[in-house]
């Protein structure tokens, strides 16, 4: 758990965080969204004190941040940015192994850990550990960026932007990667981003911030149906309101039991997309099936017009 | 159409250096015979003086340098030739001072003209070029350089050459040569080392502080503005009065003139170039990467010397390759206040107008900015890992 108590920094008379408290649950994915200059990376760079707070303190499972050197505290939690500062003179295996390569591991961890990265991002070893950053793709280089902020396996992942140079359909691919590693792994993952649409697609909870101030630290429904400053609101959008919140819903998690006349869709698919395929087909309903094919319940046009309507 | 296709496949590099070696030995003497040592040489013609079957091959190979300069296409051709016509050349020069010199006479010189010297050029000119068109790695231009330096001492060491006027000054100077050898050397690198020393944290520290880097780079500028003479003589007063002042400094070598205001002039030369190429290397090194280093846990030392100086090397390499080819030259000025060296050669010669005693200060002084140039862009090559 990450608390976050009173956080400020103040450069001269500009105030850049101004007074955030916020508490980050283990295992989850938080997102934190402003437009620039919302203070959302020096929050960020605060709580691996990259930026030192003029007041307030940051506690990683009840550990004060302080209470060690910097660099000592950095080497426990992972670090990802925009641009992703691969070291361009290093190959890929070695800028992996840089944090075990500081913490002192034996070598033959260090290349087993590096093995497992690699294939776990889906980077053959014979072929990417040897090679060095600029013979990679921009997408490749992206997923070494963040297998190299895992190496030391960290509980804590801190991301600023990591997806903002690449392209839109590797960038789903990189969000899809995130998600499933985070699971996998169950690493506790603060990512910074401009992009509503990417915070609300990870984070298990979003994070405001404008001019400073955390506006809202909610579940994503919540900052649609309850936002709590019309800053949030003009944030989300007021025009697909209803389709957003649909996008959060999986079909599993809204399947009644049995079948009906449909056609099938996934239960990872959003109640968005079965919407929409239910609307190309001209049918009133669709059976969810599992992962393994089986038949998990039924979903129908009314059940999911209701799921989208505004609260009371 | 048939005489634009033919005139395409000529060489232009080629047909330029053929032009200006025919022309040389067309109009100006290859060997020049002199009564003695400071008497202006008197033209004699190479190909007459030799006998017929060496005038024969000469010809003839010096022909077929010139046919393969103008259409060889492959550059191993083109070396091999070149440097065949070099060896002729030499050789060639050699025996005919040793026809020209009469037997035991030590006052009669006998040195290569400028058709010599041109033709020479020329040639090393095409050897040059072929080279670069073979595009050897850094490792392979060091070793290439090394048979090079390897091949012209054995050359020279072989007594084939001992009749030309250049080795009879060297003959008569040997003890002193190797002397101002080191001296040259030493003062060059020493000074060189002692501005790494120095050029290296101010180059970071010009890189960390903006306002130090205005101020620094000016400053170092003005430096580099003083023409080398007026250095020399602007330290000369001060060291004067500090080694009166303080007698153990003189004792270590300390004066107004000699090597200590040369060594101070060619540190302070030095400073400038190190300086500017460490805080443009430095600024360089992507944002993000310095920013990733931080983060991921690297100390401030890690991340300056793993990260920012690493890539940042190439850049200061070049800075100190410029420092060490102008120290090497400007070592020479030095010996006008006593400071030693090739220079030593040079003004001795200039002072008795003998050309040869000048030569045998100048040519080895080019052949060493040469070679230093030669392993610091190899090393240049060696530590650029990153494409730029």
């Amino acid at each position: 758990m990450i608390q976050i108590e009173k956080l400020c920094k103040r450069y001269d008379d500009a105030v850049v965080v101004d007074d955030v408290s916020m508490v980050i649950e283990p295992r989850s994915i938080t997102t934190i969204v402003g437009t620039s200059g919302s203070g959302k990376s020096t929050l960020l760079r605060m709580i691996n004190r990259l930026v030192e707070p003029t007041s307030g303190r940051v506690l990683i499972d009840g550990n004060d941040t302080t209470a060690e050197p910097a660099h000592l505290l950095r080497r426990r939690i992972g670090y990802a940015i925009q641009g992703l500062g691969l070291f361009p003179h290093r190959t890929v295996a070695d800028n992996i192994a840089t944090v075990p390569q500081l913490l002192g591991w034996t070598q033959d961890r260090i290349d087993e850990r590096v093995t497992e990265l690699l294939q776990l991002f889906q980077l053959e070893p014979a072929t990417y550990a040897a090679k060095f950053p600029h013979e990679l793709s921009g997408g490749q280089q992206q997923r070494v960026g963040v297998a190299r902020a895992l190496a030391a396996k960290p509980n804590v992942l801190l991301m600023d932007e990591p997806f903002g140079a690449l392209d839109p359909i590797i960038r789903t691919k990189a969000q899809d990667d995130l998600l499933g590693v985070q699971r996998k792994l169950g690493t506790t993952v603060i990512l910074v981003t401009h992009d509503i649409d990417e915070a609300f697609r990870l984070g298990h909870r979003v994070a405001v911030m404008s001019q400073g101030r955390l506006l809202q630290h909610d579940r994503p429904e919540a900052l649609i149906t309850h936002p709590a400053d019309p800053f949030v609101s003009q944030l989300i959008g007021a025009d697909d309101k209803a389709l957003k919140l649909l996008s959060l819903i999986h079909a599993g998690a809204a399947a009644a039991p049995g079948s009906v006349e449909g056609p099938a869709v996934p239960s990872t698919a959003s109640l968005r997309d079965v919407l929409a395929e239910l609307l190309w087909r001209g049918a009133t309903g669709a059976n969810v099936t599992a992962g393994d094919g089986a038949l998990a319940g039924h979903i129908t046009l009314a059940s999911i017009l209701a799921r989208g309507r505004a609260p009371a | 159409m048939q005489i634009a296709t033919a005139a395409s496949r000529i060489d232009p590099l080629g047909a330029l250096l053929t032009a200006t070696g025919a022309l040389a030995l067309w109009l100006l003497p290859l060997v020049v015979f002199k009564a003695n040592r400071i008497m202006p040489g008197e033209a004699q013609s190479l190909l007459a003086l030799l006998p017929a079957w060496a005038s024969v091959v000469v010809s003839i190979t010096l022909s077929l340098v010139a046919l393969v300069a103008l259409l060889g296409r492959d550059p191993r051709l083109r070396l091999f030739t070149a440097l065949a016509g070099i060896a002729i050349l030499t050789l060639a020069l050699a025996h005919g001072a040793d026809l020209l010199t009469p037997a035991g006479n030590r006052v009669f010189r006998v040195a290569p003209g400028s058709g010599f010297w041109i033709v020479l050029m020329a040639l090393g000119l095409l050897a040059t070029d072929a080279l670069t068109r073979l595009e050897p790695g850094p490792l392979a231009r060091v070793a290439i350089l090394a048979v090079f330096l390897v091949a012209t001492v054995l050359a020279l060491g072989s007594g084939l050459f001992d009749d030309l006027s250049i080795m009879r000054e060297y003959a008569v100077n040997a003890t002193r040569f190797a002397q101002e050898a080191r001296r040259h050397l030493l003062l060059a690198l020493g000074s060189l080392l002692a501005a790494v020393i120095v050029a290296l944290p101010l180059g970071v520290a010009c890189h960390r502080e903006p306002r130090l880097r205005a101020g620094m780079l000016g400053t170092l500028n003005l430096v580099q503005s003083i023409p080398s003479i007026e250095l020399f003589g602007i330290l000369m007063a001060p060291l004067a009065a500090l080694a009166l002042a303080v007698p153990a400094l003189a004792s270590l070598g300390v004066s107004g003139i000699g090597a200590a205001p040369a060594a101070i002039a060619l540190f302070l030369y030095s400073l400038l170039p190190i300086v500017a190429n460490t805080v443009v290397g430095l600024g360089r090194v992507p944002a993000a990467t310095v920013d990733a280093a931080r983060g991921m846990g690297l100390t401030a030392w890690q991340v300056l010397r793993e990260v920012e100086l690493q890539l940042a090397l190439p850049t200061i390499l070049t800075g100190i390759r410029i420092v060490l080819v102008q120290n090497i030259g400007m070592v020479t000025i030095a010996a006008l206040i006593g400071g030693g060296g090739f220079g030593a050669f040079v003004f001795q010669g200039i002072g008795q107008t003998a050309i040869d005693l000048v030569l045998l200060g100048a040519i080895p002084t080019i052949v060493l900015a040469f070679s230093a140039a030669v392993v610091l862009d190899a090393l240049t090559d060696l530590t650029r890992r990153v494409p730029r």
